[in-house]
């Protein structure tokens, strides 16, 4: 990938990523949510995943980000006019972004101590990205947990229906 | 390197050209539509220095004259920049599906084949499912940043309904997926060149009729069109999400509406209609059962071919016109029953049953 064109990429994200948090307006706010997943979405076309750009775009961008918008609008939620969160929320979110940017900085600045002797750069395989190459993979390396993750969406599906009906006394 | 880029532009132009130009056309033919359902004469008014007998040439330029020549009125209380926004949201997910429906084969010239697809892109029908999952938000949008109750009604009714229908429609897109073993749509296409027993095409609607008439519906439902316009209402929402627009921004909604008419249409050609296949049409001309074959240069069998496309996308927006003006309005519990009660366990058994069956062929 173009290092120009991530680094666009990079710096939009980083201010719509921004624009989540400090926008006070829960609608702009979850718009901006969006558009980071949707250049998110771009960044893995770039980089030849079109299966895994697709997947969050439809499911991300899609689907879960209306659905934050249906109950905000539903729910009409207005603009914070505090718009500043508890004393203890707002040590709790730096505790854990630091944590986070420990994490990528250790990822970023040593590749090759996780296991994965190429690290960042290089050509990928041929096929690498498509449907067939992730589901190959999917189906025969990752099937047990495939599998089980299915039962896990039923319980879910299940627990949302047995909420749904029980009768409010 | 330029030239490959100069096709693709060109490619691109002339498939925003027709669609745009489709739509306008299609505003004409459901004014004629209406006016022949209800039995009466109508889009007779516009007439250029009393010549009125080109009514679909008159209308087609009057429409978009008369919307942007309109007052852009905005009303003191919206989210200005949401407001802006929200008709070009609209249009560009609707407009950008196109990019992966073929409309021809791939075409020969000299040494470079061309492939008569904007986009050929290995997951398309899932960029197909991304991109009406990217429509809701024109609708929310305008809804929210109208700042009115009405408007806010229509965005809400219209992100239930659309996210309701998305399901039965992906899940009889996963049918077809099955059927053909490919998300590639010109790879559909061209399965469905085959023929059946030597003489019948072997087009997807005879492979999945069930899975046709639910993607049918679903199709309809995500354009938001009459039975299933109750994000607009007029009777009770005066129009919907889009109430506080005006002038070209109410026409960019107007034309989005008749764009997706295109794109389902498109859509269902591609899938269980053969596309731009014709029937008994090879590469190099007709071959018929009988043995009689007509050989044909490639040039006239491209033609023939994009023209196939072309007329079988038109009858599919003709025929949803036509269900415009004969249905009622559903009610709001009998829409979302049909769409989670209805569409969605019958998407689930054919794809239950397309499974059984494509393991049985497979042995």
């Amino acid at each position: 990938m173009n290092p120009l064109l991530f680094g666009i990429l990079a710096l939009l994200m980083i201010a719509s990523a921004l624009g989540v948090v400090l926008l006070h307006s829960p609608v702009r706010s979850a718009l901006s949510l969006v558009m980071t997943l949707f250049l998110l979405a771009v960044t893995f076309l770039f980089l030849d995943a079109y299966l895994v750009a697709a997947l969050q775009v439809v499911v991300y961008a899609g689907a879960i980000m209306v659905l934050f918008l249906f109950v905000i609008m539903l729910l009409n939620l207005q603009a914070d006019p505090q718009g500043m969160a508890k004393v203890g929320v707002r040590f709790a979110a730096v505790l854990l972004a630091s944590l986070f940017l420990l994490a990528a900085v250790r990822f970023f600045v040593a590749p090759a101590a996780l296991g994965s002797g190429t690290g960042m750069g290089g050509t990928p395989p041929a096929g690498f990205g498509s449907v067939e190459a992730v589901a190959e993979r999917l189906f025969t390396h990752s099937l047990f947990a495939f599998e089980v993750t299915s039962v896990l969406l039923l319980v879910a599906i299940i627990g949302a229906v047995v909420l749904a009906k029980r009768k409010l006394v | 390197m330029w030239i490959e880029v100069l096709i693709a532009l060109i490619k691109a132009s002339a498939i925003v050209g027709m669609i745009v130009g489709l739509a306008g056309m299609l505003g004409w033919v459901e004014r004629k539509g209406s006016a022949l359902i209800q039995d009466r004469i109508g889009a007779n008014r516009a007439s250029i220095f009393g010549f009125a007998g080109a009514g679909l040439i008159n209308t087609m330029m009057a429409d978009p004259l008369k919307f942007f020549t309109k007052e852009d009125i905005v009303p003191a209380r919206v989210d200005r920049l949401l407001h802006t926004l929200a008709p070009c949201v609209a249009m560009f997910p609707v407009l950008a599906t196109f990019a992966v429906i073929p409309f021809g084969d791939v075409l020969q010239v000299g040494e470079r084949s061309i492939n008569l697809q904007v986009a050929p892109l290995n997951i398309g029908i899932l960029y197909v499912l991304a991109m009406a999952g990217l429509a809701v938000y024109g609708v929310v949008l305008a809804g929210w940043a109208s700042n009115d109750r009405l408007s806010l009604l229509g965005g809400i009714r219209g992100s239930a309904q659309m996210i309701s229908y998305e399901v039965g429609m992906g899940l009889s897109i996963v049918a077809m997926v099955m059927t053909y073993g490919t998300l590639d749509l010109q790879a559909m296409v061209r399965a469905q060149g085959h023929l059946i027993g030597g003489w019948l095409p072997a087009w997807g609607v005879l492979y999945q009729p069930l899975a046709f008439l639910i993607f049918l519906c679903a199709g309809i439902a995500e354009s938001k069109r009459v039975p299933f316009d109750l994000p607009e209402g007029e009777s009770e929402l005066v129009s919907g999400y889009f109430t506080e627009y005006s002038g070209i921004k109410y026409l960019m909604f107007f034309m989005t509406d008749f764009i997706e008419i295109a794109v389902i249409a498109g859509l269902i050609t591609t899938m269980f209609f053969g596309g731009w296949q014709v029937p008994y049409l090879m590469r190099d001309g007709f071959h018929f059962p009988g043995g009689a074959a007509v050989l044909l240069p490639q040039v006239i069998v491209a033609v023939l071919q994009i023209g196939s496309f072309m007329v079988k996308v038109f009858f599919f927006c003709w025929f949803q016109i036509m269900i415009r003006w004969t249905l009622p309005r559903l009610r709001y519990d009998t829409l979302m029953r049909l769409g989670w009660k209805g569409l969605l366990p019958a998407a689930l058994l054919n794809i239950l049953a397309t499974a059984v069956i494509a393991l049985a062929v497979q042995g």
